[in-house]
């Protein structure tokens, strides 16, 4: 079990088992996601009150979920970071950093594209979107903080800082359909109790969720590989690998 | 398929604008996601390479002369 975590914290250890998992979880993936946006976008019917414009759940809430759990693993990283001073958890934020940007302007985007045939605007200054858009802008931020320090140290503790005191966004995402008056429709899956969405619906769901969990896996390893590399450009290891590159390549 | 043909498939009643620009959209930044990391890994080590060949034929030049 330590020496796991012990493996964990070791550069050249995380950059080759990343790259044996990427392997083959990169075309699962892909084939994944290919086939969900196909079952979602023209295998399913469509909503009896919504029609066709519902098809867009089949991206909104995978993005928004994976986006939002994508933050839990930021800040944990940021907490790992700031406490044990681990190197490897500082990449693992800062990795998540950009991606889960990416997945939160998913969520933003294709949630307005949905608004507007189904609430008749774009826009709207609702709980649950707001909050949404400040977790945009935390992410956003932990990029910039980032770029801002000339001190890798300084930037990764502040980032961390920035991660945890962000993480108080998190409920109220989830709680924001319940605790105040909103357009957004409360949860349609809950885990205890029944979902009110019909089952036909409700897998090509699941395994969208299923695909942005993995596409989000994969899009983090390949950041962290990068910032890896990068961090430890002067080492032995990545010299050799620089150069066996280059080998190959001349051969190829 | 639920759509009785491909016209139908990219009107989607009225819709098809809609969910059609929002899976591109999602389609597109997917793609960043993966692609950006993949190029920025190759680029940092072409440069690389560059430097330590570099560095190496100095290294021979200095012992040569």
């Amino acid at each position: 079990m330590w020496s796991f975590f012990h493996k964990l914290g070791s550069p050249p250890w995380l950059y080759k088992i990343s790259g044996s998992i990427l392997r083959w979880l990169l075309p699962i993936t892909l084939v994944a996601l290919a086939v969900g946006l196909t079952w979602g976008l023209l295998f399913t019917a469509p909503d009896f009150r919504q029609g066709n414009s519902y098809r867009i759940i089949y991206i909104h809430v995978p993005a928004a979920v994976v986006a939002l759990a994508g933050y839990y693993i930021m800040a944990i990283a940021g907490a790992v970071s700031l406490i044990w001073k681990m190197k490897m958890a500082d990449v693992a934020m800062k990795a998540c950093a950009p991606i889960g940007a990416a997945f939160t302007f998913v969520a933003l985007l294709t949630g307005a594209i949905w608004g507007k045939p189904t609430w008749g605007a774009w826009w709207v200054w609702d709980a649950r979107i707001t909050s949404m858009l400040v977790l945009l802008f935390l992410y956003l931020g932990v990029v910039a903080l980032y770029e801002a320090f000339d001190n890798k140290e300084a930037a990764s503790k502040a980032c961390a800082v920035l991660s945890l005191v962000g993480m108080v966004n998190i409920p109220i995402i989830y709680k924001s359909v319940d605790w105040w008056y909103s357009l957004h429709q409360p949860a349609s899956i809950k885990l205890t109790g029944g979902s009110t969405i019909d089952s036909s619906m409700l897998y090509p769901l699941f395994w969208m969720i299923a695909s942005f969990y993995a596409l989000f896996a994969c899009a983090m390893m390949l950041n962290m590989r990068v910032e890896i590399l990068q961090r430890e450009a002067r080492t032995g290891w990545v010299k050799r690998l620089a150069l066996g590159g280059a080998s190959r390549g001349a051969k190829s | 398929m639920y759509f009785d043909s491909v016209s139908a498939a990219l009107h989607m009643a009225g819709h098809g604008v809609y969910v059609w620009s929002a899976y591109l959209i999602t389609v597109a930044v997917v793609a960043a996601v993966l692609v950006l990391p993949l190029r920025r890994e190759k680029a940092f080590i072409r440069q690389l390479q560059g430097t330590l060949k570099r560095q190496q034929r100095d290294k021979s030049d200095a012992s040569g002369t």
